[in-house]
């Protein structure tokens, strides 16, 4: 039977989603606006984006947040694959409650608390606050995002895959190789996805964490939008949207298109 | 093997008990120190080379101050409250708005449902920094928001909208609003028609079986999604120091300033602390939904 789907779902649907995009739309739009004036419409121009690639601080917090974000989005997705697979395939082990629980804590823990605690810690053991610093905290708080992803999937796939290559003669460890990595490649690939952008995002954080040699993006911008709009930030802003979206994008596409392709593979193998 | 296996285990384990557990022990520490002019800013310091004297030392130099400092200052009651009604409020508004975007979803064709998904998760990847300030031109005196009612004619005078409270409510129910569509939406995605044929069949309205057989169905992701607006939210720092004004009080904007312009240590700590214990009773609230929701499942 069809769904019936009615004048008020489109119409809540329309608004909605206006509501989500108008905003960045309208950001985009006067990223472009000739006029310092950032209210005030006074033409097509391109010249806030060469005054942002002339503006050192600029690029050099750029340089720093790229860094960074690299960096710990790798190392979080190795911890949290592992993590996973320690939750998932793990069986019992002492203080797995502990270990779980601190999986799911950060994943809803106010950024101020974790940023001040990890400030603490750092200054309590002496670690002079910098890049280094920066990637600690944002390993620590997205290896917890890269787990939960990665073993939803863990727990969902056919576990008797993995006993056949292990009584095919499979080292446990070529069989998660060769067995268990392919199948659960998307959901690390999205979780390295994820940690890049929280990394790419976090403000709070990388405050408490972060030296004065080393200022992030997010820190730049939240230092220059709290003096007003500005058409600088405007035009970093529609930059920043653009690159994410044609990321998260393409990446959805491409993993839809190896997710079929692994279901037609898995339909051949059956037959 | 076994040692492939401990290892696999131990590496995360370990790191998330020195940078996740260990911090939060000094946090607790530091709420039990007091503030003091050296640095680091806080006695008493542990003086591991003195002992078991040192440690005994130390131990009776902590004591409760911060916290009964925040019970007598009302600056912090007040905070913790309003962060809680303003949590709860834009909560309530995110779900009205959430849900019928979520039902819309549900309803949409099998062909339209996936891009309607991705229009939703999408935000949710793109800078919370930016979509926050994506606001500030249109809520300003002089923003798209006044000139657009100016220009209508429904009011004569530009309203003062930005850096009020308004402006914060607005931006909690933009930035979280996936957060209520998602689980809202998976919950009504199971749900199946045949039910509300049933339904009317059995001489309900059409009104009537949405209210009978969706509202309820859909509970449990209305619930999973109050609880993933309502916790970030309490103890949001972003989104009151860009939209907000010097009147709107939130706990996470009081623990920055705490910490960075007083540079009061011991007190941004015991801040934090009573922060977590609030906000431990709605987690396990959550948890429990969740878990309940599972075991429905199997």
């Amino acid at each position: 039977m069809t769904r019936r789907f009615s004048w008020f779902n489109a119409t809540s649907l329309t608004f909605g989603f206006a509501f989500l995009y108008l905003p960045m739309v309208i950001l985009i739009i006067y990223s472009f606006n000739k006029s310092k004036l950032v209210t005030v419409w006074a033409g097509f121009s391109t010249k806030w984006y060469g005054e942002l690639m002339r503006n050192e601080a600029f690029l050099d917090a750029a340089w720093v947040t790229l860094k960074v974000a690299l960096v710990s989005s790798t190392v979080a997705t190795v911890l949290g694959t592992m993590a996973a697979y320690a939750l998932v395939r793990g069986g019992r082990f002492f203080g797995r409650t502990l270990f779980s629980g601190m999986i799911y804590a950060p994943l809803v823990m106010p950024d101020v608390i974790m940023g001040l605690s990890l400030l603490l810690l750092f200054i309590s053991i002496g670690l002079d606050r910098g890049v280094f610093t920066i990637i600690l905290a944002h390993t620590t708080f997205s290896m917890c995002y890269v787990s939960v992803v990665v073993s939803s999937r863990l727990a969902s796939f056919d576990r008797s895959l993995e006993e056949a290559a292990l009584d095919l003669g499979c080292t446990p460890f070529d069989a998660f190789r060769s067995v268990t990595l392919p199948i659960i490649a998307p959901a690390v690939i999205s979780g390295w996805l994820l940690a890049f952008t929280l990394s790419l995002d976090d403000l709070v954080i990388a405050s408490f964490t972060s030296g004065p040699s080393s200022t992030t993006l997010p820190i730049k911008i939240f230092s220059a939008v709290r003096l007003g709009v500005s058409p600088e930030i405007n035009a970093l802003s529609t930059i920043l949207i653009v690159l994410v979206s044609v990321g998260v994008i393409s990446a959805s596409l491409v993993s839809k298109r190896a997710i079929i392709r692994q279901r037609r593979e898995e339909r051949a193998a059956v037959t | 093997m076994n040692l492939r296996r401990a290892l696999l285990i131990a590496l995360p384990y370990a790191w998330l008990l020195a940078l996740f557990l260990v911090p939060f022990g000094i946090v607790l520490k530091i709420s039990l120190s007091d503030m003091a002019l050296a640095i680091p800013p806080y006695v008493p310091t542990l003086d591991i080379a003195a002992g078991w004297t040192g440690l005994k030392e130390f131990f009776s130099q902590l004591d409760f101050e911060n916290f009964v400092f925040l019970t007598e200052d009302d600056l912090y009651w007040r905070a913790y409250l309003s962060s809680l009604r303003i949590a709860a409020l834009s909560t309530l508004i995110t779900l009205i708005v959430g849900f019928p975007i979520a039902y819309g979803m549900s309803r949409a064709s099998d062909a339209w449902r996936p891009t309607l998904m991705m229009l939703v998760i999408l935000p949710f990847w793109t800078s919370f920094l930016i979509r926050v300030y994506s606001w500030m031109g249109i809520l300003s005196q002089q923003g798209l928001l006044n000139q657009f009612l100016l220009w209508t004619g429904l009011i004569s005078e530009p309203l003062t909208i930005l850096n009020t409270n308004i402006a914060v409510y607005i931006g909690i129910v933009y930035t979280y609003l996936p957060f209520m569509i998602l689980p809202i939406y998976a919950s009504l995605e199971k749900l199946d028609d045949s039910l509300l044929e049933a339904a009317e069949d059995l001489g309900c309205s059409r009104l009537q079986a949405f209210w009978l057989v969706t509202v309820p169905l859909a509970r449990a992701g209305v619930i999973a999604g109050c609880f993933l607006v309502f916790i970030p939210a309490i103890g949001e720092f972003v989104i009151p120091s860009v939209l907000g004004g010097s009147r709107t009080l939130m706990i996470g904007k009081v623990l920055w300033e705490e910490f960075f312009s007083n540079r009061d240590w011991p007190v941004a700590s015991a801040v934090a602390v009573v922060l977590l214990l609030i906000l431990v009773v709605p987690i396990i609230l959550f948890q429990r939904n969740e878990q309940r929701q599972r075991e429905q499942e199997q």
